[in-house]
């Protein structure tokens, strides 16, 4: 009976290889044939038109690049500032009231973040900035950088809590004030926390799905600068989302939208190693400096 | 020198408060759009709340009557989630906490977890669309959507399960197996119920992520419109995250009222299951033996 139940406990844990390695076969299996349907110039070129034939992934991939950007660009600093905030400055009192809050934004789902974008910000987008349509890049970077916000926060805060006291014992005792403590002392050590934290929080935003098909206007047009952010874009998931359930099986839309699939997760694959490879050479030299 | 040593240290505290003012307005920028958000939703939405509206059907092209179909659905994809994620998931986090050796087969069982912790949700989608849907032959159905959402639930399931089960100090263990039990027993009278309560909190976490989300149901089991309740897991359904896309976008001349009623009851009903795990971790931490 124990052993039974011993290789099943087995079993069980050696399931997550399988089903990540499944999701990759499977991928492979029903996007690669795009590669030999579709010839590597149409897929390379700059329009998005399944329904003529023009498989063109580009502007798809840098929809996503420049969503991204403005999504990085308000949560790195927002969300490191406040992960700084919450471990080393703020009363307890304040703690407690953010901590819970930031969990609950971590728990939004993103189509409520999507249907406030499309009543609120967009509209308000459209009357400050005076654009055509509030439905653009921007709002979609907004809306992604309030959702990588959480992710940031929370790890960025574990990794500063995880310095040890005597760091900031000994940098106040040699009379730094609090702030040059943080800056030249805490941060540095936590650096590698912070930045598997923001790279985290930007995988997060590139995978996101619902909330930018909802706000980002769905026009696959390729971004020409900084300045396509107040133009309608589209990323690479919203694409999926919003094709794939109209194509028929097996056909050549199809295996695009996989092709699409496999890119997406050779993105989060890369960055999910990057960070736990800064991570685990972290801890390495901590072992080493603490033995 | 005195006096330059006083600048010094004066110009150093300003610095000090400007840089603290700074980091309390990004703290105010992170909480403000969350408060916002739910209050917003709240107010606009209380009004459209009604007997009727949570139990009756949709009428007239959505546009009036209730969201029952959409409530019972993500309620059945939930517990289908559960069913799927729940018992793998603990398993393998009793493995990686008790048996696992640290060697590279467990660094690699580490690293497949993060990274399965990682793959945006549209991609789930494709793959249950491509492996249970299409292969398996499930058709679209709330089997196929469970099974979709359990193995994006799977990694959250097992990462906070063992940490859980981590905190049960190893004397317990050791005092288990000194009394002449075996591995397992140690686990199943001492470890497991020791960390229950942990392993709830991840639990209901993990599924608060499952019920709100809607990228990987859109191809594998969530339904537009259903006049009829599914009556069996191999049907269709509908599905509040989903059916909140629909009349947020494909529906032209929608009430707002039902709108922010919709998104108020899938908020409430995410916001409860994280209220829940709260409540049950803090008073774990209350009673806690060690």
């Amino acid at each position: 009976m124990e052993v039974f139940i011993t290789s099943a406990i087995k079993v069980a844990g050696y399931s997550a290889i399988l089903f990540v390695l499944a999701i990759f076969v499977f991928l492979l299996t029903e996007g690669l044939p795009a590669i030999r349907e579709v010839s590597l110039s149409v897929l390379l070129s700059q329009r998005w038109y399944p329904i003529e034939g023009y498989y063109g992934i580009l502007p798809l991939l840098f929809g996503t690049l420049l969503v991204t950007i403005g999504a990085a660009l308000i949560a790195v600093p927002v969300g490191v500032g406040t992960a700084i905030y919450i471990a080393e400055v703020s009363p307890r009192w304040a703690r407690e009231i953010l901590k819970p809050l930031v969990e609950i934004m971590a728990g939004v789902p993103s189509v409520v973040l999507g249907f406030i974008g499309i009543i609120v910000l967009a509209s308000t987008l459209r009357q400050v900035l005076s654009l055509p349509t509030g439905l653009t890049a921007f709002a979609g970077s907004l809306l992604l950088g309030a959702i990588s916000i959480p992710t940031i926060v929370s790890v960025a805060e574990d990794a500063l809590d995880a310095v040890p006291r005597s760091y900031r014992d000994a940098a106040l005792a040699l009379g730094a004030t609090r702030w040059q403590t943080i800056w030249k002392v805490t941060l540095p050590a936590a650096r590698s926390g912070v930045i598997t934290a923001v790279m985290l929080g930007i995988g997060r935003a590139i995978g996101e799905t619902m909330t930018v098909m909802m706000v980002t206007g769905n026009a696959p047009v390729m971004p020409t600068g900084l300045s396509s952010l107040f133009e309608p874009a589209r990323t690479m998931t919203a694409t999926i989302a919003a094709e794939m359930g109209e194509v028929a099986t097996d056909s050549t839309h199809y295996h695009v939208l996989f092709l699409i699939g496999i890119i997406l997760f050779l993105i989060s694959l890369s960055v999910n190693l990057t960070a736990s490879a800064v991570l685990l050479r972290q801890r390495k030299r901590t072992e080493r400096i603490l033995s | 020198m005195a006096s330059t040593t006083k600048t010094n240290s004066a110009r150093r505290n300003s610095i000090q408060t400007i840089g603290f003012s700074g980091l309390t307005l990004l703290a105010i920028l992170t909480v403000l759009p969350i408060l916002f958000i739910v209050v917003y939703i709240f107010v606009k939405g209380i009004s459209a709340i009604s007997v009727e509206f949570l139990t009756g059907f949709p009428s007239n092209g959505m546009r009036s009557g209730g969201i029952w179909p959409a409530i019972l659905g993500t309620v059945l994809l939930t517990f289908g989630t559960a069913i799927c994620a729940v018992p793998i998931g603990i398993a393998a986090a009793i493995y990686l906490s008790e048996y696992a050796p640290d060697n590279r087969w467990t660094r690699l069982i580490r690293i497949s977890i993060v990274n399965l912790a990682g793959i945006p949700s549209v991609v789930y989608g494709l793959f249950g669309l491509g492996i249970f849907v299409l292969s398996l032959q499930m058709g679209t159905s709330i089997l196929a959507a469970s099974l979709t959402l359990g193995i994006m639930t799977l990694p959250v399931v097992i990462s906070t399960s063992e940490e859980a089960l981590r905190a049960v100090p190893q004397s317990f263990r050791v005092v288990s197996r000194s009394l002449g039990g075996t591995q397992w027993q140690a686990i199943r009278r001492i470890v497991l119920p020791q960390s229950v309560s942990g392993i709830l909190t991840g639990v209901i976490l993990g599924l608060e992520r499952a019920a709100g989300e809607t990228a990987p149901i859109l191809f594998t089991g969530a339904a537009f419109y259903l006049p009829t309740l599914p009556s069996s897991a191999l049907d269709e359904t509908m599905a509040l995250p989903y059916h909140l896309y629909v009349i947020s976008t494909q529906v032209p001349g929608m009430p707002s009222d039902i709108q922010f009623g919709t998104a108020l009851v899938l908020l409430v009903l995410v916001l409860g299951l994280n209220l829940l795990a709260t409540i049950i971790r803090s008073r774990a931490r209350r009673r806690r033996m060690w």
